[in-house]
């Protein structure tokens, strides 16, 4: 039988193995904004997980939103990237310190 | 086992190995297409969990339309592998120490609270969850549905925003200099007088051949 637990812990591993990749991969922006999307899908999985298992829909209608504001996040993140690839022609991190924060 | 829990468990290990592949592979394109499948096998999971309008709305919205989009751009960027790898598995301690430190704090709490729902069950025969989802996200929620609407219109003119520009060799069209032009500052009208007899030479050699 599957219970709510299997789903949680799943969610639980999918967002460590996300944070595991925003550790090791600093100097990609790309694979950053994809571990992102990663974090947002084992949420995600934790809230519909949820909604089934106390049987209210709200879950799933925040899923419904949290799916279009990382759409738009996505969107913007990779407009951000082309338009930063065009000047500095990389997405290296190390580049990026031209504010010299 | 019943075929649900033999599902949940074959996709369950499907998508921790995919999302693995994500973080870990060496190419920026087949970890987009690593995604992909761990965004599909999430869709299944949540079929599993009867939430079928989502899984179609994460099937369409993210396999269809931003995983589509990462691809173009990572494909676009031409990427200097050997540098943004440098280093890469030398923080590999510490990302293991905070994430399986993460990791195992979650399912500790988690295993431990044995109460609370049980097993998932099947909703009734005739139950539509698109329907019920409509019917909550129309009622309830329809303030928040406009402020997403608004949110993605934001998305949209951002993204273009940031990512056009206009080259000096190419020509374009400026609207509002179109819309802001008159007939008289193009058209000039002139008054000629009117001729009415039309006085012509004789060409001069003619006589005298």
């Amino acid at each position: 039988m599957i219970a709510l637990q299997h789903y949680l812990v799943l969610g639980a591993l999918l967002f460590a193995i996300s944070v595991i990749g925003i550790v090791m991969n600093r100097k990609n922006l790309i694979v950053l904004l994809m571990a992102i999307e990663l974090m947002l899908l084992a949420v995600n999985m934790n809230f519909v997980a949820f909604a089934h298992a106390l049987g209210d829909l709200s879950g799933q209608v925040f899923v419904f939103f949290i799916l279009t504001v990382a759409a738009a996040e996505s969107a913007i993140g990779l407009a951000i990237l082309v338009a930063l690839f065009r000047n500095l022609r990389s997405i290296h991190v190390d580049d990026l310190g031209s504010l010299k924060g | 086992m019943s075929l649900p829990v033999v599902l949940f468990w074959f996709y369950g290990a499907v998508l921790i190995g995919a999302a693995l592949a994500v973080v870990l592979v060496r190419n920026p394109v087949h970890a987009a297409l690593f995604l992909v499948l761990s965004f599909f096998t999430a869709a299944a999971l949540w079929l599993l969990l009867y939430a079928e309008f989502l899984a179609l709305t994460l099937v369409l919205v993210y396999v269809g339309a931003v995983m589509v989009l990462f691809l173009f751009v990572v494909m676009m960027l031409d990427i200097d592998l050997v540098r943004l790898r440098a280093g890469f598995w030398r923080s590999l301690p510490i990302a293991l120490l905070v994430g399986v430190l993460m990791a195992a704090e979650m399912i500790a709490l988690l295993l431990r609270s044995s109460s609370g729902p049980g097993a998932v069950s099947a909703p009734a025969a005739d139950y539509s969850n698109t329907r019920a989802l409509g019917e909550v996200l129309y009622t309830d929620y329809v303030f928040p549905f406009e402020i997403a609407a608004v949110i993605l219109l934001v998305a949209i003119i951002a993204a273009i925003a940031l990512t056009l520009r206009q080259r000096k060799e190419t020509k374009y069209q400026n609207p509002s200099a179109q819309l802001a032009v008159h007939a008289g500052d193009r058209l000039k009208i002139v008054k000629l007088a009117s001729e009415t007899t039309v006085t012509r030479e004789a060409p001069k050699g003619e006589g005298a051949a």
